[in-house]
């Protein structure tokens, strides 16, 4: 008689707090904890990590990770972050940021944080609308795009573009690492994985800014089922924010 | 034990796992669970490969995934 | 010492080595200090990239259980309230200096005292206070920065020092009574400095539970009801047999003392309530005085904002009179002195 034992090839995080999660079905947000928390576990900072939180969708970020954490006003997480960095540059300090809070009210935070090369690790998901808020036009919403305050569609006339905040941030020469990734296959989970942990690399051999913008979907605010928006995202955000290593990778 | 262990109190039924799996071995169930979605399930152990894709892709880390290492009576192991 | 610079060199004796801020006149002289003597004593000085990064930075150093500061000026402060009033909801100490100047908007850079409503009635959203300071020399000023850390870190709430231009900007000898060693100053048990060995922290103000929301805010309401009976400071001059009692904070209360000196000479019984911490804003020696007093005169360099106070103390027991520069005009002695000529022949009429 045979005796069936397992090995075990993917176990949930530990600096996964074991809770449900507050995001809607199939919101990346959920993809993205999950690998910050895997590369937590794997690059063994769990207890010298701290996660600064925005205000947005991931908002209650805190309860979710093992790790310190604080909250921060709309935007400033950049700066709350440089404030912790500088009184202890051994702990690891990441802000997550959504797309209304880092490139609408905090883009003053965000660049000058990466120019001054602080030693943090940005990650900052790109969903074009303000999700928490219900969906308002983000400064990443897409031409055309239709969204509770552009029902009509993005008119550059009256709104500007959708704003490439990796290139911006990669024009500057604090960053050490700058990636667009995207994590809706996962393959490009798996590459999304080892951007955020060069990112994190960055801050922990203290060689600069790392920052990586993570498209994503947002099923609720664009009327879509979690697979409709994952076409969704493929077909229209990918062509207009290409997803590469601009900072700090091979070719880069 | 499973080779693929789905957390029905975790998952909320968004169908990535099943969009991603290239076996289509996990479909969403007739069950609800506590927050009333429809959970995910494992309906062809057999066919399943251990690829990983559904828990690399699960928003809610709800799936875990367990490669069988069969022991024979006399103690040698099989892969 | 100029009195930005004071400000800055007590900071450091306080054990502050962290300073975050932005120029604005008139007190850049505190981030040139700072920028030159926060390395010597191996602390941070960092420019931020405005007023609102400033006290975002001040509130991640002070998360991470640091002493940490900012100052600025009215419009910066403007900026700053929203950081404030997350520093309060997260219970979070912090110095914030303000070296008033004329306003509103962009105003003047004349000195001003028209931040007082501003600094004592909020600023920033929610039901809070600060502990709020108003030196009236630059001993003072330098004096009052050491008890702001204390009080800040004891009651983990941010304090704010209400100075102005004129204290900014002049230069008088001061005398450094104290130096604290940062590192010797106690652990702070909620601070985020990784969870090592221990369960992980949270500094966070928001809660979606609204009966929570209520008891937290009720916490915060005991710890201001304890530092309204602990930090009350105020000064009493010539008030034993004043008939006329003066009501000034900050520079003004120095040019007054001149006034009532003199008037005094002249044999008009006038003294001086000289309220220190403006807020919790003294209540004793009102009552004290209440006897004596036949009124009441508030002179400040504003349209009206202590005058408020004054009110809410003497309730409606004597008049009041009022006479403020608001803009960034000051008063001389000779000018409080007439104001109270003038009160004291209304009086025998």
């Amino acid at each position: 008689m045979s005796t069936q034992t397992y090995r075990p090839l993917y176990q949930r995080p530990r600096s996964l707090s074991p809770v449900r999660n507050s995001y809607c079905p199939g919101c990346h947000h959920g993809i993205i904890h999950r690998l910050l928390a895997e590369l937590i576990d794997e690059l063994q900072i769990q207890e010298r990590a701290v996660i600064v939180a925005p205000v947005g969708c991931s908002v209650l970020a805190y309860n979710f990770f093992e790790i310190d954490a604080i909250q921060a006003a709309h935007g400033r997480a950049p700066a709350v972050a440089t404030g912790i960095k500088r009184v202890h540059p051994e702990m690891v300090v990441i802000t997550y940021q959504g797309d209304g809070d880092l490139a609408a009210i905090g883009t003053a935070e965000i660049v000058h944080a990466a120019n001054r090369g602080e030693r943090i690790t940005t990650v900052f998901v790109n969903n074009a609308n303000f999700g928490m808020t219900g969906g308002q036009m983000a400064p990443t919403t897409l031409i055309g795009q239709k969204t509770e305050t552009t029902p009509e569609g993005r008119d550059p006339l009256r709104n500007g573009f959708p704003i490439r905040v990796a290139e911006m941030i990669a024009s500057l020469t604090g960053p050490a690492y700058v990636a667009r990734v995207a994590v809706y296959t996962p393959p490009l989970v798996a590459k999304a994985r080892n951007s955020i942990k060069k990112a994190l690399l960055a801050q922990i051999e203290g060689r600069g800014f790392g920052f990586v913008e993570i498209l994503s979907t947002c099923p609720t605010n664009w009327g879509l089922t979690p697979l409709q928006a994952t076409k969704w995202l493929e077909e229209n955000m990918v062509p207009y924010y290409p997803l590469a290593e601009f900072v700090g990778g091979p070719q880069a | 034990m499973k080779k693929v262990v789905i957390n029905e109190d975790y998952c909320k039924g968004c169908e990535l796992c099943v969009s991603v799996c290239p076996l289509h071995v996990l479909a969403l169930s007739s069950r609800l669970n506590t927050q009333g979605y429809h959970p995910a399930e494992l309906i062809d152990e057999e066919k399943c490969n251990n690829c990983t894709f559904c828990a690399r892709i699960c928003p809610d880390a709800a799936i875990e995934v367990y490669k069988p290492v069969p022991v024979s009576a006399g103690g040698e192991k099989k892969n | 010492m100029k009195g930005t610079e004071a400000c800055a060199e007590a900071a450091i004796k306080a054990g502050c080595r962290y300073f975050f801020g932005y120029p604005i006149t008139p007190q850049n002289e505190v981030a040139s200090y700072m920028s030159k003597r926060m390395p010597e004593v191996s602390g941070v000085y960092l420019q931020g990239e405005s007023e609102l990064a400033s006290i975002n930075m001040v509130m991640g150093a002070s998360a991470a259980g640091a002493r940490a500061m900012t100052s600025s000026s009215s419009p910066g402060i403007s900026l700053m309230q929203e950081g404030i009033s997350y520093m309060v909801g997260c219970q979070l100490p912090g110095v914030i200096v303000n070296f008033v100047r004329g306003g509103p908007g962009l105003g003047g850079i004349g000195p001003a005292q028209s931040d007082y409503l501003q600094a004592t009635k909020g600023g920033g959203h929610g039901d809070y206070n600060l502990v709020v300071l108003g030196p009236s020399s630059i001993q003072e000023l330098v004096d009052l920065m050491k008890d702001a850390f204390e009080i800040a870190d004891r009651y983990r709430n941010p304090v704010l020092i209400l100075a102005d231009g004129i204290i900014g900007q002049m230069m008088e000898a001061v005398q450094f009574k104290f130096e604290i060693d940062p590192t010797g100053l106690p652990d702070k048990t909620w601070a985020l400095d990784g969870a090592k060995g221990r369960t992980k922290r949270l500094i966070n103000s928001l809660d979606l539970v609204p009966e929570r929301l209520e008891q937290h805010n009720w916490n915060l309401q005991a710890k201001f009801a304890q530092a309204a009976q602990t930090e009350v400071r105020w000064e009493e001059f010539l008030l034993d047999d004043a008939e006329t009692v003066l009501v000034c904070f900050g520079t003004v209360a120095r040019i007054a003392k001149k006034a009532i000196e003199n008037a005094r000479q002249k044999g008009i019984k006038v003294g001086m309530i000289r309220p220190i911490s403006l807020w919790p804003f003294p209540q004793t020696p009102f009552q004290k005085v209440m006897a004596g007093a036949k009124r009441f005169l508030v002179v400040e360099m504003n349209a009206g904002q202590m005058l408020q106070d004054v009110r809410l103390a003497v309730c409606c027991q004597r008049p009041i009179r009022f006479s403020g520069k608001p803009g960034g005009t000051t008063f001389n002695p000779e000018m409080i002195e007439k104001l109270i000529w003038d009160l004291e022949e209304e009086g025998s009429r």
